[in-house]
């Protein structure tokens, strides 16, 4: 039973032993030149200290509504797109309806999105 | 997707809202003239909703997979939802322009929790309660907090999402326990195994939480907290939605979910939490109702108070407890719509005339308003002729039946609290002299929508057997 986990484990070690081998020696063999930024917490992204009430672009959220369409659509797309030919062969011509109703609901609101001015970014 | 024609026939009612919602979104879009056109097709997409399902209540059958049941109560339960929602469509009209917030997004948004409702109400899986009732609570979020100008507005939006996902969490944890005693998330099952199931220990406990979860959005005492501050804050139009159909939503919910539990069995074991619930409900919501000054308050407490009502026919647990509730939901959709309406057509700009005091002399003002005021106030305090008597009448005839006599003692005694605060608004209306101008009340749709609901009250009041009949021909 256990015996059949012995691939597994070596992979997981592998893994470990490799990131752990690469932070390693970069730390070991690289050039070290720190400044504030490079040593803060998130190098490029928003600072960890301050005042958390801090406002934040309502553009991030545009983003994040957008890639929810095309992360649904990607979601549901995927498995159905693999299972077509079966179902295709069982109930016909609805499997495909089906699903070109789900975009239709899917892109009205992507629409909705690009008619309300969500690409105009300035 | 169909298996026949019938399949999508029965299920129509659904059909018309979310191709309503499609429609209206592309309206919204293309139209310039949004906000004129879509008050009055959302008011003809519930119309037509509303009449459907009541006159094709008795096919009643199971779809999608043992997903949604049709026909039946819950057809009942859509007429409940889609009247209440035409109406509150007609009473927005000239509201949300008296503050400038007339959005086409707004009847999109009531559309849309009208869908969930509707998935609530015929919901024959957990799943698709939690589905409907998560559709329902986002649209109910934006629409707390549409006036996004006013700084109340948005204050009760964010109470009202955050104590929401609060309690929706208890829900799914219910659902969870529910789903891990029972192994199956269907009804049908849960229901078929449910005295047998009521001695395991994690049953019981995820069917509290997920009766504490809906406790949260009928607004029963220990979760009401959110109430007076989500009914004040957001458009009172909105208010009347959320104190109508989403309670409806909520109580459709507990009355498919726990079917089981309503079946006249005398050794009930949820009936001494849902007996307390009410009771607590019930005096809170009366006695507090008393202090307020502030009208939509007022209501927001007679909510509360009205909740632990109707939860006195779920603790009996009998079929005339359950369609005694049915009952009370219906009739309290409509006066309690018709009250928000009226509080909406005095309410000024800025949010004036909303003190009790705004009210003295509105007989000699605006004498229709006033007797329509009126007539509600007397439907909400339960006195004979209206139809808010004969709610509280089965509801308390029930509770008698099943040998909860203290508790019916314990509503009657409330009701005769509850009095108070109705009546002393018809008084300032009538006995008391006018310390204000004259109030425009010039809104035809409002109007319109308020007469509806009125009618409603008084016909349900001469003839409350045809509809008591009606539910429970279908239980």
């Amino acid at each position: 039973m256990i015996e059949e986990y012995i691939p597994v484990f070596i992979v997981l070690l592998i893994a470990v032993g490799f990131a752990g081998a690469v932070v390693f020696s970069s730390k070991l063999f690289g050039p070290q030149r720190p400044n504030s930024e490079k040593t803060s917490t998130y190098e490029s992204g928003m600072k960890p200290v301050g005042t958390v009430r801090e406002r934040i672009s309502i553009k991030y959220y545009l983003v994040a509504m957008f890639f929810i369409i095309f992360d649904l659509e990607v979601i549901f797309i995927y498995p159905w797109a693999v299972e077509f030919k079966r179902l295709f062969g069982e109930h016909g011509i609805s499997v495909f309806i089906s699903m070109f109703i789900f975009l239709v609901v899917l892109e009205l609101g992507y629409l909705y999105a690009y008619k309300k001015g969500g690409f105009k970014w300035d | 997707m169909f298996e026949n024609t019938q399949q999508f026939l029965d299920m129509l009612p659904i059909i018309i809202i979310g191709a309503g919602i499609l429609i209206s979104t592309t309206i919204e879009m293309y139209s310039e003239k949004s906000e004129a056109v879509l008050p009055w097709f959302s008011v003809f997409i519930f119309s037509a909703a509303a009449f459907y399902s009541l006159v094709y209540a008795d096919k009643q059958s199971i779809i999608l997979q043992n997903m949604l049941s049709t026909g039946g109560i819950t057809n009942i339960f859509y007429f409940i939802f889609n009247i209440g929602a035409a109406i509150v469509c007609l009473l927005s009209l000239d509201y949300t322009k008296k503050y400038g917030m007339n959005y086409g997004e707004y009847y999109i948004l009531i559309q849309a929790s009208v869908l969930g409702m509707m998935f609530m109400a015929g919901a024959k899986d957990l799943f698709m309660i939690f589905l409907g009732l998560e559709i329902m609570s986002v649209s109910f979020y934006v629409l707390a907090g549409v006036n996004r100008k006013k700084e109340k507005a948005i204050e009760g939006a964010l109470k009202y999402f955050l104590l929401g996902a609060f309690a929706t969490g208890f829900l799914v944890y219910g659902i969870a326990l529910i789903y891990g005693s029972a192994q199956s998330t269907s009804i049908e099952v849960i229901t078929a195994g449910f005295t047998s199931l009521t001695g395991n220990i994690l049953f019981v406990a995820g069917v509290l939480l997920f009766l504490i979860g809906f406790s949260f959005k009928i607004a029963a005492f220990p979760f009401h907290m959110w109430v007076p501050d989500v009914y004040q804050g957001s458009p009172t139009t909105v208010s009347g939605l959320f104190s109508t159909a989403g309670k409806a939503a909520a109580f459709s919910a507990i009355i498919a979910t726990l079917a089981a539990l309503f079946n006249s069995s005398p050794d009930n074991i949820f009936s001494p939490y849902l007996s307390v619930l009410a009771l607590f409900s019930m005096l809170f919501g009366s006695i507090v109702a008393i202090a307020q000054s502030n009208i939509k308050r007022m209501l927001a407490y007679s909510s509360i108070s009205h909740a632990g009502y109707m939860l006195i026919g779920l603790a009996a647990g009998s079929f005339d407890g359950t369609a005694g509730v049915i009952f009370y939901l219906t009739v309290y959709t409509f006066m309690n719509l018709a009250a928000f309406g009226i509080v909406a057509l005095i309410e000024g700009e800025n949010e004036t005339n909303l003190e009790l005091d705004s009210y003295s002399g509105l007989g000699n003002r605006n004498p229709v308003l006033a007797a329509l005021l009126s007539i509600c106030m007397f439907s909400l305090a339960g006195i004979p002729p209206m139809a808010g008597f004969f709610g509280k009448y089965y509801v308390f005839i029930a509770a008698i039946k099943s040998d909860l006599i203290w508790l019916a003692i314990v509503g009657i005694f409330s009701s005769v609290i509850s009095v108070y605060f109705y009546l002393r608004v018809v008084v300032l209306m009538y006995f008391k002299d006018s310390e204000f101008e004259k109030v425009p009340a010039k809104s035809f749709s409002g109007f319109l929508g308020v007469t509806i609901s009125i009618l409603l009250i008084i016909a349900l009041g001469i003839f409350p057997g045809s509809l008591l009949d009606l539910i429970t021909s279908y239980l």
